[in-house]
């Protein structure tokens, strides 16, 4: 993308007012996409995204310029102004030596998707549009989206770091309409991995479609949700987003030395239930979450967070590892190079326990079961957080009985985390997401077994 | 001008004219329509009086829509450059080819509206120097921590600005260009007594650095942390609900949503059929008026170069109409209301741009004091978890005050509120005069809702 003697120079200029860490990422990103929606194919579109972040830090300050502009005088006019943004006290000449770190994320890309016909994706969607309306009348609308994306990253640093990536990942999603007496209701599938078309080979766009069109359907005869206090079983791969909130954002290192976080100074200590054991995992193969290196050229990594209910380690960045004195866990991320590094999940997940996944059901004399999580929202510093419910029912007599209307759970992370009274032996991984923080997105992915929370609250509209 | 060399900033026409040079490409049979964008913007974050970043950002990038036989196709580029933006137009023209004829696809074409001319850019924004954003951000940060003794530390204090810029020329006769600056202050307090940390945040927006109310953002985040401190959950009930003038308008902008014509003609609305009728309380009046400058949401052009103009959606609680823009406009009959909204990444949608509720005549302390039993909300959490547009549940995690007998009370947190959106609008039962213009571009004020359900202990 860039030439690596380019690279070494913009990196000196970096350095000229002083600065004591320069870092160049750049990226060349070509994406694709297709939407159907009210019938027909609505419209196919391309993207094209090319640039380079450069940033200095000098201090506690870091100086970040971005240009889209790849040219050795763009790249260093960029320089320049970050150099200038982060000024520091000496500066002269310096020159950086880099060595390349070749990665690999243990796995190939099959198809890639720019070598797939636009027709193949169109008949995607196609399908998906008449599967969900032959599924029922009461199937009012639909809209099916697929989305590619191939991204070739650059990251070269003043401690003479030079590596790159490849990602390619592959979406499709599928939402529906059911209308009935009791007005409409969604329903929505989506699959998404760090893999390329041959995501078409693993999963079958007809089933997806069937269940996003019999979730929406089996939402009309939902009834209101219970608002108030209850135990909850969260279905295997229903999402991790629970742990993604109760926890994840709180063990960001970041959010741990600005006080932010519920979980400052607690490392060593029994923060969750023994039968809790949590992983950030960007290696994981294929998933949504999964980097070769992270946005700042680190290898990604398997980070035990908390083993056994004991917090074992916070998820650390570049910048927050310096400082500490140690080495980054391989979470320094961020939405573009238009955007600076921060701490952030990958794949984000509970392992397996001894639990057989129906005695946890029915061990439950009332509560709710949630097979389908949504998104999430966390107060780091309180460790409020709530997360959606987007298939759930009752549980009434240990049995599973009527569904429930959409909604908000919520609870108190270190409380909840000690709540935990059974985990499943059934691990899956959940659909895939899109993190925010200070708003950027990236993508992750998490995953649970079938587990019980003895109480939270539930934010329905009925009385319970 | 040169193609190869972008317009200074500021040049705006300039930007159209690089338009006209790729409209000038346009091949027999086809319609096409370019839309080139461009921002720039600073960003100063600091942390325990020390700068922690200083970003500067320039992007641009070029949009187009390339429509033949009434089938469209898009692509875009992150990038001015000469050579992609010629490949844009391939892609565009290529994808044009695997969308389906829809008679009513389409570009814009002038309707005659008279756009009205706003002060929207503040050259003074421009040339403040770096120094004195970085001393408003550290000034903030200052100011916040001073308003407590137990206001340890901010996570961040923030001042940014920037501008943005757009040109759009497309086959059907339209030319438009237009351009805002805008400049924010935000700060998260962070407040810590014994065991207990709370966040407050808050931030201000303006054109300009010199619209920005910096003491006020300190009051407001640090006052919003403290008052929380001994918060607990307290038991389901159903309550009254006060809506702070931030809150209402979120709450507002999910409802304006579901106004929008796609949603009407694609059959997600729950509103779809109810023009004329009685859909929100008498009380509520709500209109979207990007012409009316006091708000951060004026602008000029909508996102296919139509002027923007003043739109009526609910009148004393009745439904008025939709929101458009040319396609669902022509589809419906009713045409563009001037509502398409888009950056150079994206074909035009539908929404809303300043949305302002029309203030009652009751001062926020009357309104408390006529609460028996309610809530006074000052954050909500999960809009995007606990909130659908198209059956209207509504389910949110909340922080506030109790309401209890006309008097604010205990602080409250870890609870739920819900309803339906539906109910929501018919449930106002006061409408405030402390009309505020937020820096989310709408303009709202402390709304009373009667009979909601709090989930609880």
């Amino acid at each position: 993308m860039i030439d690596e003697s380019v690279v070494s120079h913009v990196l000196g200029t970096a350095l000229r007012t002083g600065g004591e860490f320069a870092e160049v990422y750049a990226e060349d990103k070509r994406s694709s996409g297709a939407l159907l929606d009210d019938g027909k194919v609505e419209e196919l579109t391309s993207g094209r995204d090319r640039g380079a972040g450069i940033r200095v830090v000098v201090g506690e300050t870091t100086g970040f310029a971005h240009t889209a502009d790849l040219s050795e005088a763009g790249l260093t006019a960029a320089a320049e102004a970050a150099a200038a943004a982060a000024r520091g006290g000496g500066g002269g000449v310096r020159t950086v030596a880099l060595t390349r770190r070749q990665v690999s994320r243990g796995y190939d890309i099959e198809v890639f998707p720019d070598t797939v016909g636009k027709a193949d994706k169109v008949a995607l969607l196609t399908r998906a549009d008449e599967t969900a309306r032959a599924e029922a009348g009461a199937i009012t609308q639909v809209s099916a989206r697929y989305a590619d994306s191939r991204k070739r990253i650059l990251v070269a640093n003043s401690d003479g770091v030079l590596t790159g990536d490849e990602i390619v990942r592959t979406l499709f999603w599928v939402s529906c309409v059911a209308t009935g007496d009791t007005g409409m209701q969604t329903g929505r599938e989506s699959v998404g991995h760090t893999v390329g078309f041959e995501l078409f080979d693993r999963y079958d766009v007809e089933d997806l479609a069937r269940r996003a069109a019999r979730r929406a359907i089996t939402k009309l005869e939902a009834r209101p949700a219970p608002s108030g206090q209850m135990p909850v079983v969260i279905g295997s791969g229903g999402g991790g987003v629970l742990f993604h909130e109760a926890c994840g954002h709180g063990l960001e290192a970041d959010l741990v030395a600005k006080g932010a976080s519920v979980f400052r100074d607690r490392v060593g200590e029994q923060v969750a239930s023994p039968l809790v054991t949590l992983v950030d995992d960007g290696t994981m193969a294929r998933e949504w979450g999964n980097i070769a290196v992270d946005d700042e050229g680190h290898p990604a990594q398997r980070n035990v967070l908390i083993q056994d209910g004991v917090l074992t380690d916070y998820l650390w960045d570049h910048l927050r590892a310096r400082k500490e004195g140690r080495s980054s866990s391989g979470n320094g991320r961020r939405e573009s190079y238009q955007h600076l590094p921060m701490v952030r999940m990958t794949n984000t997940y509970l392992l397996a326990g001894a639990d057989d996944p129906d005695d946890i059901v029915s061990s439950t004399d009332h509560g709710v079961f949630i097979r389908q999580l949504g998104g999430g929202q966390v107060n780091t510093a309180t460790g409020d957080f709530v997360f959606g419910m987007t298939e759930a029912y009752l549980i009434e007599g240990g049995r599973v009985t009527e569904p429930l209307r959409e909604g908000n759970l919520i609870g108190n992370g270190p409380e909840v985390l000690n709540r935990i009274d059974a985990v499943g032996t059934d691990f899956a991984m959940g659909p895939p997401g899109t993190c925010g923080k200070d708003g950027q997105g990236v993508p992750v992915g998490d995953g649970v077994p079938t587990l019980r929370v003895t109480s939270l609250t539930i934010g329905g509209t009925a009385a319970s | 001008m040169s193609a190869t060399t972008p317009p200074s900033v500021g040049d705006t026409a300039g930007l159209l004219t690089l338009a006209e040079t790729v409209l000038a490409q346009t091949l027999p049979g086809e319609h096409l329509e370019v839309f080139v964008g461009r921002g720039r913007s600073t960003s100063v974050r600091v942390y325990g009086g020390e700068v922690e970043s200083l970003t500067s950002s320039s992007a641009s990038g070029v949009g187009i829509r390339v429509v033949t036989d009434r089938r469209q196709g898009f692509a875009w580029a992150g990038t001015l450059e000469p050579d992609i933006v010629r490949d844009v137009l391939d892609d565009a023209r290529d994808n044009a080819r695997f969308g389906e004829p829809d008679e009513f696809q389409g570009l814009a074409e002038p309707d005659g509206v008279e756009a009205v001319d706003q002060d929207l850019w503040h050259d003074a924004v421009l040339s403040l120097p770096v120094a004195d954003k970085i001393d408003l951000a550290l000034r903030l940060e200052q100011a916040t921590l001073s308003r407590d003794p137990r206001i340890r530390r901010v996570r961040n204090a923030v001042y940014g600005d920037g501008s943005g810029e757009a040109a759009i020329a497309s086959t059907t006769g339209i030319r438009a260009s237009w351009r805002s600056t805008s400049s924010r202050l935000a700060v998260s307090a962070i407040a810590e007594d014994g065991d207990e940390t709370y966040v407050g945040a808050f931030g201000d927006a303006g054109r300009d650095h010199l619209e920005l109310d910096l003491e006020d953002v300190a009051d407001q985040a640090s006052a919003r942390a403290v008052r929380l401190f001994g918060a607990r959950a307290v038991p389901s009930q159903r309550l009254s609900v006060v809506l702070e003038p931030r809150m209402a308008a979120t709450v507002l902008g999910i409802a304006a949503g579901m106004l929008s014509g796609e949603r009407v003609l694609k059959g997600r609305s729950p509103f779809a059929d109810r023009r004329g009728e009685q859909i929100a309380a008498p009380a509520v009046t709500l209109v979207d008026d990007p012409t009316d400058s006091r708000s951060y949401g004026a602008d000029t052009f909508d996102g296919e170069g139509l002027a923007c103009r003043r739109n009526e959606l609910i009148v004393d609680g009745v439904l008025r109409g939709f929101l458009h823009n040319s396609y669902t406009g022509r589809r419906s009959g009713a045409g563009s209301t001037g509502s398409a909204v888009r950056g150079f990444r994206s074909t035009p949608g539908v929404g809303h741009l300043a949305l302002a509720l029309t203030p009652g005549d009751r001062a926020v302390d009357e309104l408390v004091a006529g609460v028996d039993r309610g809530v006074l909300v000052q954050s909500m959490t999960g809009l995007h978890s606990g909130v659908n547009a198209v059956s209207g549940d509504f389910s949110v995690g909340i922080e506030g005050v109790m309401i209890r007998d006309g008097v604010l009370g205990e602080p409250v947190r870890e609870v739920t509120i819900g309803s339906t959106l539906q109910r929501l609008l018919l449930d106002v039962v006061a409408v405030g005069a402390d009309l505020e213009w937020l820096p989310g571009g709408s303009a709202s004020s402390t709304l009373v809702i009667g009979d909601v359900s709090l989930g609880g202990t």
